[in-house]
């Protein structure tokens, strides 16, 4: 009369049932939102940051002094001062724009002898850019009165500058790349550790109610750990997907980095892909060490040298790679299975990992997988039934 | 007939053997009882039937066949520890295992709302399984027994914890699966209990099947007792009586035994020679109850290992029988 279960419906069964619990968990929700609303405040913290630096002056021309436009916004390029410059119908009405803030400056008089009107003082980068306009005015006066070619000293000077030759080496410190390197390790080792935490959590949930034996009497060990892993797995994906959607759209939407130094889509596409490697790594792991122990209060005493082990990576990720990514330390451990997940993605987010080191250091992560499942299998249908006190890993791996 | 067939299992814990050749049979449409002191191998048989524990030796078979994988999901199970996530909402609880048994999504609502609604605790089917009473929850994991329409139930402890009325509608609906043709096997320490709802009972102590049979076939004894509610002084009108003795003596009540191999009838003289000396307001026999019998059994001492024979022999007729 019952149909019965296939193993991929036992599967999928226990899966769901993870997904729809976590999901409509409060403590998921809270999280993703606060993730979400952390990062997109972080992109627009930075922003602004970014901005309160120069920003262009806003100079209002006089119909007298319109003809400076062109003078004046060169010469705010030659000293770095980026120039607006708007037309006003008169002194008045200029003067009036300046002291509600609207103009940053007023020139008014004539082009070849003007006062600068403002506010309360000239800006220094203003001052400049005025300056260089005076001064160009000056050297045009003396070369006409010397018989010369305006235009052609003007040339002259335009192409004079040094000769650069680089000795040290290229590729200066980039920020937009050091944030993404940062917000990667970060987001990937928090990723990692809450949802292998929530396996833990869950596989003592169900051994502290006892409710494992209800369900071993009906599905076996693996399926249940397998809906397990690909349930929480899906939940995490999604929180990680929204967390990396949101902070790569507020970077793109408020201009944060430049397309052309770094790709943002291949960043997070590689952060999603380490932390489907990583989770699943660590998702055995803790699933394992979780049914050694009866009560949730012990999984902490279990999973922290685990935890401990997922610092070294996370630390060097975040604290040495950004500064030097050539390290050997930190090239040498990005290949160890374990460890891999936690760093790589942040060297490659930082740049100049050659393809062959990706290769080889997830083909070591995914190679070690199956060797895990098989770990964790034993480990976990021996001892998720023993209930009482902590089941010594040993004999977890003996036969029951 | 078909049947649940439990045979010769053997299981040690280290070097603590719960279980030695525990061999018992559950036959469809009976309700078998399983009593013993605790430590006594009944969660460890239970368990191994329903394989969450391996067997070191012996086999559990329904229908003739070897139980696998596919029959231990038609059997409706209540572990000892009761289990059930106590964070989820009941009827969301009930439908997944349903399902996990392998009924569709609309039979698995189908079968929590009936469920429910016959342990009365429909009203709670929105509510988290911890915000339940004890006794309630317990009515759930009875729900989570049945809910798949088990072919097979066997359940560890049902009883305890449960008001009187509880008492009732469970053991209502043990009796209903009995007719309806399913195995129903249980253990519990409330011997009233057993004894009012079993068709037969086994008895385990030390990890073996010491007695087992029909209530009223393990109550039958060698020697008859028979209490009379009649004359005073029963020394004096007993005295000419053949093959009786006076066991008891309480008030106008009288306890007569009569010797083994007494003939057929032989209570009848009893009868006899208490009429004459006065009115008889009651006579009857007095069987054994089951609690009687059970602290027989469990008090005995552990016998020396030759004597293994003789003490698994009662299994065998209450098997045959």
């Amino acid at each position: 009369m019952n149909d019965p279960v296939s193993s991929w419906g036992a599967v999928r069964l226990a899966a769901g049932r993870e997904i729809s619990t976590r999901i409509r968990s409060k403590s998921f929700v809270w999280l993703t939102i606060i993730l979400v609303a952390v990062v997109v405040l972080a992109g627009v913290a930075l922003n602004a940051i970014g901005s309160s630096g120069p920003t262009a002056e806003r100079v209002g021309l006089t119909p007298q002094t319109a003809g400076l436009a062109q003078t004046l916004t060169a010469a705010g390029e030659s000293v770095g001062t980026e120039l607006t410059t708007t037309a006003v119908a008169d002194e008045a009405t200029g003067e009036a724009q300046v002291r509600d803030g609207d103009l940053d400056a007023l020139l008014v008089g004539s082009a070849d002898d003007f006062t600068v009107v403002v506010d309360s003082e000239l800006s220094p980068s203003l001052a400049a850019a005025v300056t260089a306009v005076l001064q160009q005015v000056a050297l045009t006066d003396a070369v006409e009165a010397l018989g010369g070619d305006p235009a052609a000293v003007a040339g002259e000077i335009a192409t004079a500058g040094p000769d650069v030759r680089v000795v040290g080496e290229a590729g200066a410190f980039d920020p937009a790349r050091y944030v993404t390197g940062l917000v990667t390790g970060i987001l990937l080792f928090m990723a990692i550790m809450l949802s292998g935490q929530l396996i833990a959590q869950g596989v003592v949930e169900e051994k502290t109610s006892r409710v494992v034996e209800l369900l071993l009497a009906t599905i076996r060990p693996w399926q249940l750990m397998a809906g397990k892993v690909l349930g929480i797995g899906a939940v995490g994906l999604l929180q990680v997907f929204l967390v990396v959607a949101a902070g790569a759209g507020t970077a793109v939407g408020l201009g944060l980095v430049d397309p052309g130094t770094i790709d943002l889509g291949a960043a997070a596409f590689w952060a999603l892909v380490w932390f489907l490697v990583g989770f699943t790594t660590y998702a055995l792991i803790f699933g394992a060490l979780g049914a050694l122990v009866s009560r949730q209060e012990d999984i902490g005493a279990v999973t922290t040298p685990v935890i401990m082990l997922m610092v070294v990576p996370y630390i060097l990720g975040v604290s040495v790679a950004p500064w030097a990514p050539d390290n050997p330390l930190v090239v040498w451990v990005s290949y160890i299975p374990l460890c891999a997940p936690l760093l790589m993605p942040v060297r490659m987010a930082l740049g100049g990992v050659e393809t062959w080191e990706v290769v080889l250091s997830l083909g070591l992560s995914v190679v070690l997988l199956p060797v895990l499942v098989w770990l964790a299998g034993k480990i976990y249908s021996n001892a998720v039934l023993r209930s009482g006190s902590r089941v010594r890993l040993k004999d977890a791996l003996r036969a029951s | 007939m078909r049947a649940l067939e439990i045979e010769n299992l053997d299981k040690s814990y280290g070097s603590v053997q719960a279980l030695r050749g525990t061999s018992l049979d559950v036959r469809a449409g009976e309700i078998f009882g399983f009593v013993g002191s605790n430590g006594a191998g009944k969660t460890t048989t239970m368990r191994i039937v329903l394989g969450v524990l391996e067997a070191d030796g012996g086999e559990v078979r329904w229908d003739g066949r070897p139980v696998d994988h596919a029959v231990r999901r038609r059997i409706g199970y209540m572990p000892e520890e009761r289990g059930l996530y106590p964070r989820m909402k009941v009827g969301d609880q009930l439908v997944y295992l349903a399902r996990l048994h392998g009924m569709g999504a609309s039979a698995a609502r189908a079968a929590t709302d009936r469920w429910t609604e016959i342990l009365g605790v429909h009203e709670r089917r929105s509510d988290e399984v911890q915000k339940l009473s004890l006794g309630n929850q317990q009515r759930v994991q009875l729900a989570a027994a049945l809910v798949h329409d088990p072919e097979i139930l066997v359940l560890d402890e049902p009883f305890s914890g449960l008001d009187p009325v509880a008492v009732d509608v469970m053991s209502g609906v043990l009796r209903e699966r009995a007719a309806a043709g399913v195995p129903v096997v249980f253990s519990s320490h409330q011997l009233d209990l057993v004894e009012r709802l079993c068709d037969r009972v086994g008895i385990i102590k030390a990890g073996r099947v010491v007695a087992a049979g029909g209530i009223d076939e393990l109550r039958t004894t060698e020697h008859t007792r028979w209490v009379v509610d009649g004359p005073p002084d029963p020394q004096r009108w007993l005295s000419g009586v053949p093959d009786a003795r006076m066991v008891t003596e309480e008030g106008t009540r009288t306890v007569v035994e009569l010797a083994a191999g007494a003939p057929e009838g032989a209570e009848q003289a009893v009868l006899r020679a208490a009429l004459t000396s006065g009115p008889v307001r009651e006579f009857s026999r007095l069987r054994p109850s089951l609690t009687e019998l059970y602290r027989h059994v469990v008090s005995t001492d552990d016998e020396p290992a030759s004597t293994g024979e003789q003490t698994s022999a009662p299994a065998r007729t209450g098997a045959s029988a």
